[in-house]
């Protein structure tokens, strides 16, 4: 029971983890309607930026986080601007091939920054675990995971329902003439939007190497389609959705590789999100829209 | 408007009761739809509609706008599945068929937004309406066997025929979709004819064009039900167009038919002139 | 010359043409030593992906649908052709006959997998299909590294490697047994087999097969799914069918490119074959343009050997790479730029030759 239990909050927290990742994911579909292969690698540029912070310049690891957060911020804002917002009347695949684009050169750039070989990442969560939880092995990181992927669901579903610019994001990914029409400014809107995402991913990149430290340039590759796959799996576009599904995503793995196989824990996962996606065709939260003939 | 006139067949009771054409009262009707209905959510879009269009037969159905026009079209064409009722297509029951099953069953249409294959040429739209005539397999069209080129000489040739109905052969190479807009709606019509259907359905045929175009398309309708010998079944808010070639007209206000019966009857019916102008004050 | 009067046939031919005297040239270099050696290896990896990226662009060209685990085909065909090579040369068979029969094999079992595939993947459509696809390949991906396969006098020797305990002793073969496939570490130790010359012919197949399935009713009826799936219903063509004839083809096709890539090397894993390789196909395709093929056969050749030209600015090439490839996207795709670039250019007269 009690390795149950660890295995449950291993995957409660990977699925956090994911499920922050997939939030960035979902709110950036939504309003793009592309599939940002680069959001992951935002993760990793994440991750090193607190890692330099930290190792490098011997700042605190809060104030490492906030200049993570400021850098991926910035850097989400720029790869809109520069590589998405010349591609905004172009088809899908030119956007999809630009964000590969996208992804190659950050990884690229992180290898010739900081060299291929894994750096070890120090966690940057350490206090003492309630005893209460510690006799599960429950780590301080694994608690951090949990909370701030709470909360940040909660912001987000506050910011996008209740603020000005949240209404405004909604209305851009209904309809972005519509929207236009109505004095929003789309392309500040975008903008927006990827900047949160981004900001939501340098958390994710610090969190994810808290837990797992090897800490290389194709580290955000395989978490970022993870984390996609959990979007979907949600119902692409949601936001609770995305909580939804990074949750269950990270406790499915968590159980397979526990009970099933190590080697075959991605597959199940993924088998999981194609039975899901047949049974419910827009995700376990999205809504289905039958095309209008 | 136009100085185009057309004999009308007479409207007699066919065996069930329904009123088809005279020529026709000795034929199986292209169709007849019973108690048919169907419900989204609760909401009844068509609801108890009853008709039956006469083997040569062209036929009306007019309404307000959201009346359920396309609605019935998208039953008869099993794009939705009716909720209720059954659909006769020449005496066979539709229920269960698919979209395409109807259609090698003999029912082609056109969509009141063009759907065209836009990216293909004309001359290729047209043959993909052939698809089901041309026999040979995929693999005889890897290996190019003879079946190949013949079965293609013959839908080069048939495509090419079809076009003329509307003189299109000369646009055969060009893009679908940079086509005008009167032209795609006629490319839209040769292609479901293509594919031999008994009854065509069309989805306001005469939108966007103007009257001297919309007087043309009379005549095309026409003559195109006298050379295939079918039944055709047009939605259509241009009234001098309804008016001058339906025989048998259909109205149809909040999923219900309201009227049916020939243009005179419908032009002088109370309940019509109601739905479309709304009731008349008392006095 | 009759038959060439027609638009279609005559850009067919140009392509069949290009190809030919490309590998005529490639194979009188390769006969006097003119080929740099860091090309020399290149050159069987080459037509596999030309393969590869015309294969792709039937699925995501003609039937418009976006497959992101092509490679997943390609690692199916390799896995199995090595399989049936190294069977085949064990039991004495010339290595010719081995490599013709192991593509066929390769083939044949990605054409099942894409069939097994298809029937939950085309119920879904674009985005959706794109993740659906991705998640295919990785699984096969896991999967063939659990594989250990070996062979010896009693025929084939198979483990599922489920925990991840297992090793080639788990095969119990006699003492003449060969290993293949061993788990992680993929094929190893297997002679190469692979030939330019059946790369040539394999290109030239999947071309033909490409361009006169496109040229059929049954390629128009793929087209005309792609294009307006509701109207090509409506004139009575079975949606499902179609799309899956071209998903079921394009994975016959990469499963014979996988056979022969497989065939190039001593020492083969199953990560060779990952996202990253699918990806790197979809950049062929789109690159090379849409529905495409001469483009497609331009890009896998130009964009394979492009890293290996670059190799002097080693470290940075990956990086150039990426640029080239955004720049490439935004140019090609932005009105703005277009726009820019077309009040430089002198109006032709008579443009856009069909360039399918």
């Amino acid at each position: 029971m009690t390795v149950f239990i660890q295995y449950l909050v291993n995957g409660l927290s990977m699925g956090s983890v994911y499920a922050i990742i997939a939030l960035g994911y979902t709110m950036v579909y939504g309003i793009a309607k592309m599939l940002n292969f680069a959001h992951g690698d935002v993760i990793m540029v994440g991750a090193y930026v607190s890692f330099c912070a930290t190792s490098y310049l011997g700042l605190p690891g809060w104030l490492s986080v906030v200049l993570s957060v400021v850098v991926c911020t910035v850097l989400g804002v720029l790869v809109e601007g520069l590589a998405y917002r010349p591609l905004r009347a172009a088809g899908p695949l030119a956007v999809l091939i630009t964000a590969i684009g996208v992804s190659y050169f950050l990884q690229n750039a992180a290898q010739l920054l900081w060299g291929a070989t894994p750096k070890n990442f120090t966690s940057l969560v350490r206090f003492p675990v309630p005893p209460f939880l510690a006799q599960f092995n429950v780590s301080a990181v694994s608690l951090v995971t949990i909370l701030a992927c709470i909360l940040i669901m909660v912001v987000l579903m506050w910011f996008t329902s209740k603020s000005k610019m949240g209404k405004a994001m909604r209305a851009c990914s209904e309809d972005k003439a519509a929207a236009q029409l109505m004095g929003i400014n789309v392309n500040r809107t975008i903008s927006m939007t990827f900047a949160i995402g981004s900001a939501l991913a340098a958390i994710a990149g610090v969190l994810l190497c808290s837990y797992s430290p090897v800490l290389q340039p194709t580290t955000g590759a395989m978490p970022g389609i993870k984390a996609f796959t959990a979007a979907v799996f949600g119902g692409i576009g949601s936001i609770p959705g995305a909580f939804v599904g990074g949750v269950l995503l990270g406790i499915i793995e968590a159980m397979a590789q526990a009970y099933i196989s190590t080697s075959l824990a991605n597959s199940i996962v993924f088998a999981v999100l194609i039975v899901v996606l047949l049974v419910k065709p827009a995700g376990l939260l999205g809504k289905y829209v039958p095309e209008k003939v | 408007m136009s100085k185009f006139e057309f004999e009308k067949g007479k409207m007699v009771p066919y065996p069930s009761r329904a009123i088809v054409p005279d020529r026709d009262v000795n034929e199986t009707p292209a169709l007849e739809c019973i108690h048919l209905g169907i419900e989204f959510g609760g909401l009844k879009a068509v609801d108890d509609f009853n008709l039956t269009i006469g083997k040569t037969e062209i036929a009306g159905l007019i309404g307000p706008n959201g009346a359920g026009k396309t609605t019935v079209f998208n039953l008869l064409t099993k794009v939705y599945q009716p909720t209720n009722g059954t659909i006769l297509l020449n005496g066979q029951d539709t229920s269960g068929k698919t979209v395409s099953q109807v259609n090698r069953m003999g029912i082609a249409r056109t969509f009141q937004n063009i759907r065209l294959f836009s990216s293909m040429t004309v001359e290729d739209n047209v043959k993909v309406g052939l698809h089901n005539q041309e026999k040979y397999t995929g693999l005889e069209g890897v290996l190019r066997l003879p079946s190949y080129w013949k079965h293609e000489k013959q839908a080069h040739e048939r495509a090419m025929e079809l076009l003329s109905i509307f003189d299109m052969e000369k646009h055969a190479n060009d893009q679908a979709g940079s086509l005008p807009y009167g032209a795609q709606r006629r490319l839209e019509i040769v292609r479901a004819l293509a594919t031999n259907p008994s009854l065509l359905l069309l989805d306001e045929p005469a939108a966007g064009m103007n009257p001297s175009e919309t007087a043309e398309l009379m005549e095309n309708i026409v003559k195109i039900r006298d050379t295939f010998g079918i039944a055709i079944m047009l939605i259509e808010h241009d009234m001098s167009l309804v008016m001058n070639i339906c025989e048998g007209i259909c109205v149809l206000s909040f999923g219900k038919v309201i009227a049916k019966g020939t243009a005179e009857e419908i032009q002088n019916n109370e309940t019509v002139i109601e739905a479309y102008l709304g009731k008349k004050k008392e006095a | 010359m009759n038959f060439l009067k027609n638009k279609q046939t005559r850009s067919d031919f140009i392509t069949y043409g290009l190809v030919i005297v490309a590998f005529l040239v490639v194979f009188f270099m390769q006969a006097n030593h003119m080929i740099p050696r860091m090309f020399a290896g290149q050159l069987v990896p080459i037509t596999a992906y030309i393969v590869m990226a015309i294969s792709l662009n039937l699925v995501v060209g003609v039937a418009g649908d976006l497959s992101l685990g092509h490679a997943g085909f390609m690692s199916i065909g390799a896995y199995t052709g090595i399989v049936t090579a190294v069977s085949m040369q064990a039991a004495g068979a010339p290595q010719t006959l081995a490599l013709v029969v192991s593509i066929v094999v390769g083939a044949v079992f990605a054409a099942i997998a894409g069939f097994i595939i298809g029937i939950p993947v085309l119920r879904l459509r674009g985005d959706y299909l794109a993740i659906v696809t991705l998640a295919f390949g990785e699984i096969i991906k896991e999967v063939v590294t659990c594989l250990i396969v070996g062979v010896d006098a009693h025929g084939l020797h198979v483990v599922f490697n489920l925990r991840g305990n297992a090793t080639v002793n788990d095969l119990h073969l006699m003492d003449n047994g060969i290993a293949i496939i061993k788990g992680a570490q993929g094929a190893s130790g297997v002679s190469t087999y692979s030939t330019f010359v059946a790369g040539f012919v394999l290109i030239m197949i999947a071309l033909v097969v490409v361009l006169n399935l496109v040229r059929s009713r049954t390629g128009r009826a793929i087209e005309a799914v792609r294009d307006n799936r509701i109207a090509a219903e409506s004139v009575g063509i079975s949606v499902t069918k179609y799309r899956m004839i071209a998903f079921v083809v394009s994975a016959a096709l990469a499963g014979a490119a996988g056979a022969l890539f497989g065939g190039n090397f001593s020492q083969l894993s199953a990560t060779k074959f990952d996202f990253n390789t699918s990806i790197l196909i979809l950049v062929f395709v789109v690159l090379g343009g849409l529905g495409n093929m001469r483009g497609s056969v331009i890009a896998a050749a130009v964009l394979t050997i492009l890293p290996e030209a670059l190799r002097e600015f080693s470290d940075y090439r990956m990086l150039v790479y990426a640029i080239v490839l955004i720049l490439v996207m935004i140019c090609t795709n932005s009105p703005q730029i277009q726009g820019f670039i077309a009040r430089f250019k002198p109006k032709k007269k008579g443009e856009a030759e069909a360039n399918v």
